[in-house]
């Protein structure tokens, strides 16, 4: 073989092994083109979707918080805006630095400098960190100033809920507070997760929450890798809060607010007795919501915790108190209605009477003599009760009791309710397991014993017997202007005639001099009001006490003494407002409650008169109403 | 016949030398540079700082010494091979003594101006000492083991040094250009059947004690990727999204998500192709891949028209390299292979890696330049 040859046999060996190379690099090469096929086209949706994620960041928008009015529109809860000061460690330099002189402007604690560095260090230099919330005006305009000087350094502008009306509506609105892990529990609304977020925490904002808080707005950033923000890509505001607005009347509210701030502790109600609408609502001693939306210290909650007026407890709904004397319509007309006993039954009180081996006592000493119906009520006469009582049962009266609103809770839109207590015979032998005496009937006629009623349901009461219909009380006038009141509510399964009786009684306790209520009364024509007085033993009597005479509730310690108790509607020849006060251990209710009664039933028709006067001219003419008079004795 | 039929190429005057450049080749590279310089300025954010613009001043030079290495005689190339291939081992040695560190690995010599990579002139000073070698052999030579023996150790000394450094990916490359050089040599099949039953075996026993952990992580997350998205699977997740979301038209140049908002690593080194793909989809990618692949048919007709074997081999093993770099690259960030540091040239930003081409390019250049040139069998007598 010649070199030639073997050269040649050389060269054909490499092409040959040259075409099974280039077959294998393009086999190879034909591989990547069908992987990216496959990446491309036939997976390209997948990773299309993952991109997006990747660099779509959603943020959730908090919408702002719906507005609460009154019924008039006045605005009793509202967003303010709330100044914060944030640094941007990336854009600051010398962190430190900038904190010193952020420090002479306002005050910074070291314990705000510890966490502000200790934020700092978590976050990514980017991140805004706060230095602090709650910024007032002069401090917002201080740092405004000095921004040139303050590298990093900016204003941020959030939202606080607002109650202009502070402590008087307290116990209606509530509050907002951060949300608590059983509010997240079974809760889908992603607004929940959000840092800072707040949802109500009591009364109209609790009970309303899922309205005043809208719906979820949205951002579509757009991060980098890291988290940075590189451009808002489009902002979804979500849905505002709706708008509740409340059947209370700011005015009246403020003016019983400010009414019951004399007494040491006392709670009041008014309603329309044709809506059930309440007018309005306070408990007193009251608190400051604007602190709990801010964040409340612990001393400061501690003190409202250990305070033994109980200011954070709304005693109109929560409060359950013996309704003494202004049970007794309820026993009346239990007894009118049974057939038994009819308005002109007469009872001779000569101060007590003997059941068994029980003597059951009259508040007054010597007796009233002989009376009827009507005059029982205006005197107020536990016997002639005692009397009545004794002959239709207790069955009747507590049915009676259950028909006008007592006895369970009547389902005001305010968390926190309680039921009250009407016994009965049945009732005892389950609860107790004891017999029913005949006794405790009598005790229960007049509103004591085992009876217990919230001053709720005496407002309620006293506004189904002024209209004679089962009106059911509320707070809610409208959400967003969708009203929801009504005035069609059923007539209530009582006698008119039997009714009228119990009004008489009413009346003459206000309006007929005598009455317990009457130095009470208002006497502005047409705007007169009736009522009936009730004072709620808070202790025993002993048989020795009684033998020494009974200890004046002045001498009392404070927690021993009487509730004072009056219920009342107006005016009287065509109710309009009905009214429940309770006044915790002020003694006698038509000394004491009587004319906190008087005074908020007659600046609620004030308030509509001239109300109707800015409407149409001319105004009527009234009188002023009298001061309260000091009365003497303890009348009841 | 005689031996001495063509002209004496060393006949061949410095124009006519030039006229046999082939320019439709150097236009090529350029056109594919061109797509470096553009996916680098996109990699930027749209500007040519900090890489599209050192990267062209780096093919600026590169041009000029590839076609200064075309105009040399393809016979002293071969009278520098093994010369050559000492220094590469030289300044391979060097790096294990006195490389600076990078990425954990010994990789770099710093020489002020620019930071070498012996590694990268070991690939081609390897297959200029195997044409070198394999030229004068017949078959009868390759069919002897014996003979194999020395060009075993010309492969398995750069190959040690380089897996030390430690750089999986290189020591791969060179072991797999220099058995195509073997293979195209006439080296028989069951010989190569043989080494590569070996290896397999060797395969589970270097997984024991050879492989350092990062190593491992890498084939591990080659085979789940998903299994750990934010640790070592990252990568190949953010490029396997960047890749399918590109779709068939791709998102349009400067428009890339994944690789300007930073979820794609080394968008301007080793996933750079990953960006292109994402930016210009399936038919960007195809027409690059196709494009590159016209670079590598040049290659084997430069081979196919040399007259004399040491040029066909070095063509060849050249042509080789470059589809191995691609080849690997291109499967790595698409999740084909394991991730392995090798860059795409011409386009991946890299000073050594674009300088190593050219220098690549300009011997393939130069075989066709003095495809014609008369060598003997025994190689450097007739110079």
């Amino acid at each position: 073989m010649s070199a030639f040859d073997r050269d040649a046999e050389r060269q054909r060996m490499l092409s040959r092994r040259t075409l099974v190379l280039g077959g294998l690099q393009g086999a190879a090469v034909a591989t990547l083109m069908g992987r990216l096929y496959y990446l491309q086209i036939v997976e390209s949706d997948r990773y299309k979707v993952l991109a997006e994620d990747n660099r779509i960041s959603l943020r959730l928008v908090a919408p702002p918080r719906g507005l609460i009015t009154d019924r008039f529109g006045v605005p009793l809860a509202v967003n303010e805006q709330n100044f914060s000061t944030i640094i941007v460690s990336e854009r600051a330099g010398d962190v430190q630095q900038i904190l010193d002189e952020v420090g002479k402007l306002i005050p910074l604690t070291e314990a705000d400098e510890r966490r502000i560095q200790r934020d700092i260090q978590r976050s990514r230099s980017f991140a805004p960190i706060t230095i602090k919330e709650n910024l007032t005006w002069d401090q917002v305009a201080a740092i405004e100033v000095n921004l040139p000087d303050l590298p990093g350094v900016s204003i941020d502008v959030g939202q606080v809920r607002s109650y202009p009306f502070g402590e008087a509506l307290s116990h209606v609105l509530g509050y907002v507070g951060a949300a608590s892990e059983k509010d997240v529990e079974g809760s889908s609304d992603p607004l929940l997760t959000l840092p800072g977020f707040r949802v109500g925490k009591g009364g109209i904002e609790k009970q309303y929450d899922q309205a005043l808080r809208g719906a979820a707005g949205n951002r579509q950033l757009e991060v980098n890798a890291v988290g940075r923000v590189i451009r808002e890509l489009s902002r979804d505001p979500g849905q505002t809060g709706r708008e509740v607005a409340l059947t209370i009347d700011a005015k009246l509210q403020h003016y019983m607010h400010q009414r019951l701030s004399a007494e040491e502790s006392a709670a009041a109600v008014v309603m329309d007795v044709h809506t059930g609408g309440i007018q309005a609502l306070c408990s007193s001693p009251s608190f400051d919501p604007n602190q709990f939306a801010m964040g409340i210290g612990y001393e400061a909650y501690q003190a409202l915790l250990k305070d033994e007026r109980t200011p954070l407890i709304n005693k109109v709904i929560a409060g359950q108190y013996p309704p003494g004397s202004t049970f007794k319509m309820l026993t009346a007309l239990a007894a009118l209605e049974s057939g038994i006993i009819n308005a002109d039954h007469r009872v001779t009180c000569a101060g007590h009477i003997e059941l068994g081996s029980h003597r059951f006592h009259c508040w007054r000493r010597g007796g009233h003599g002989t009376l009827d119906m009507v005059g029982a009520l205006m005197h107020s006469c536990d016997v002639y009760f005692y009397d009545i009582a004794g002959r239709i049962g207790m069955d009747r009266i507590a049915e009676m009791a259950r028909k006008f609103g007592l006895g369970g809770k009547v389902g005001l839109e305010l968390p926190g309710e309680r039921p009250g207590l009407i016994p009965d015979p049945k009732w005892k032998r389950k609860a107790l397991k004891q017999p029913w005496h005949q006794g405790e009937t009598l005790i229960a006629s007049m509103g004591q014993g085992y009876v217990l009623t919230t001053p709720l349901q005496l407002a309620v009461m006293t506004a189904r017997l002024a209209s004679g219909k089962a009106i059911q009380p509320h707070l809610l006038k409208s959400i967003e202007g969708q009203f929801t009141e009504t005035t069609q509510w059923p007539a209530i399964d009582v006698k008119a005639d039997n009714l009228a009786v119990v009004l008489k009684g009413m009346n003459a306790v206000s309006n007929v001099p005598g009455g317990t209520g009457y130095r009470a009364r208002i006497n502005v024509a047409g705007m007169e009001m009736a009522g009936k007085s009730g004072s709620a033993q808070v202790r025993r009597i002993s048989m020795a006490e009684r033998s020494t005479g009974v200890r004046t509730n002045e001498s009392l310690p404070w927690r021993e003494r009487d509730h004072a108790l009056f219920v009342a509607f107006a005016p009287v020849h065509a109710p309009k407002y009905a009214c429940a006060v309770i006044v915790e251990h002020g003694g006698g209710g038509g000394t004491v409650a009587a004319p906190i009664a008087r005074d908020i039933l007659l600046e609620c028709q004030m308030l509509e008169a001239a109300r109707a006067t800015v409407a149409q001219q001319p105004p009527p003419s009234t009188d002023t109403s009298p001061a309260p008079l000091p009365v003497e004795g303890g009348t009841p | 016949m005689t031996l001495d039929v063509s002209g004496d190429g060393a006949a061949l005057s410095f124009t006519e030398k030039l006229g046999q450049i082939p320019w439709s080749f150097v236009l090529m590279i350029t056109l594919v540079a061109s797509v470096g310089f553009a996916m680098l300025y996109s990699a930027a954010n749209g500007q040519f700082d900090p890489w599209a613009s050192r990267q062209m001043l780096r093919f600026a030079v590169g041009l000029v010494v590839m076609l200064f290495i075309a105009m040399i005689d393809i016979r002293l190339w071969m009278k520098m091979a093994y010369p050559l291939y000492g220094l590469g081992m030289l300044l391979l040695i060097g790096v294990d003594l006195f490389g600076s560190m990078g990425k954990g690995a010994q990789r770099w010599i710093d020489l002020g101006f620019v930071q070498l990579q012996p590694s990268e002139i070991m690939k081609i000073t390897l297959v200029m000492a195997l044409a070198r070698y394999f030229h004068g052999a017949s078959l009868e030579d390759t069919g002897r083991i014996p003979f194999l023996l020395i060009p075993l150790g010309i492969v398995a000394a750069p190959v040690a040094l380089v897996l030390a450094q430690p750089n999986l990916g290189t020591s791969m490359m060179l072991i797999m250009a220099s058995g195509a050089m073997f293979f195209l040599s006439g080296v028989r099949w069951w010989k190569f059947a043989l080494v590569i039953s070996a290896v397999l075996i060797a395969i589970p026993l270097s997984w024991e004690f050879l492989l350092h952990d990062y190593q491992r992580d890498r084939v591990e997350t080659f085979l789940d990727p998903d299994s750990d998205p934010l640790g070592t699977g990252y990568h190949i997740t953010q490029s396997k999204i960047a890749f399918g979301s590109g779709g068939l038209m791709g998102k349009g140049f400067l428009q890339g998500t994944q690789s300007h908002l930073n979820f794609l690593p080394e968008k301007q080194t080793d996933f750079i192709f990953t960006m292109l793909a994402e930016e210009f989809g399936l038919v960007g990618s195809i027409s690059f891949l196709v494009l590159y692949c016209l670079l590598l048919l040049f290659g084997f007709i430069i081979a196919g028209r040399c007259r004399h074997q040491f040029g066909r081999l070095l063509a060849l093993g050249l042509t080789v390299n470059l589809f191995l770099y691609l080849f690997i690259n291109v499967a790595m960030i698409m999740g084909l292979i394991p991730v392995v540091g090798v860059p795409l040239p011409l386009i991946s930003y890299g000073g050594t890696a674009t300088l190593a081409v050219m220098v690549g390019f300009g011997l393939l250049i130069s075989v066709h330049v003095h495809r014609d040139v008369r060598m003997s069998r025994r190689g450097l007598g007739d110079l």
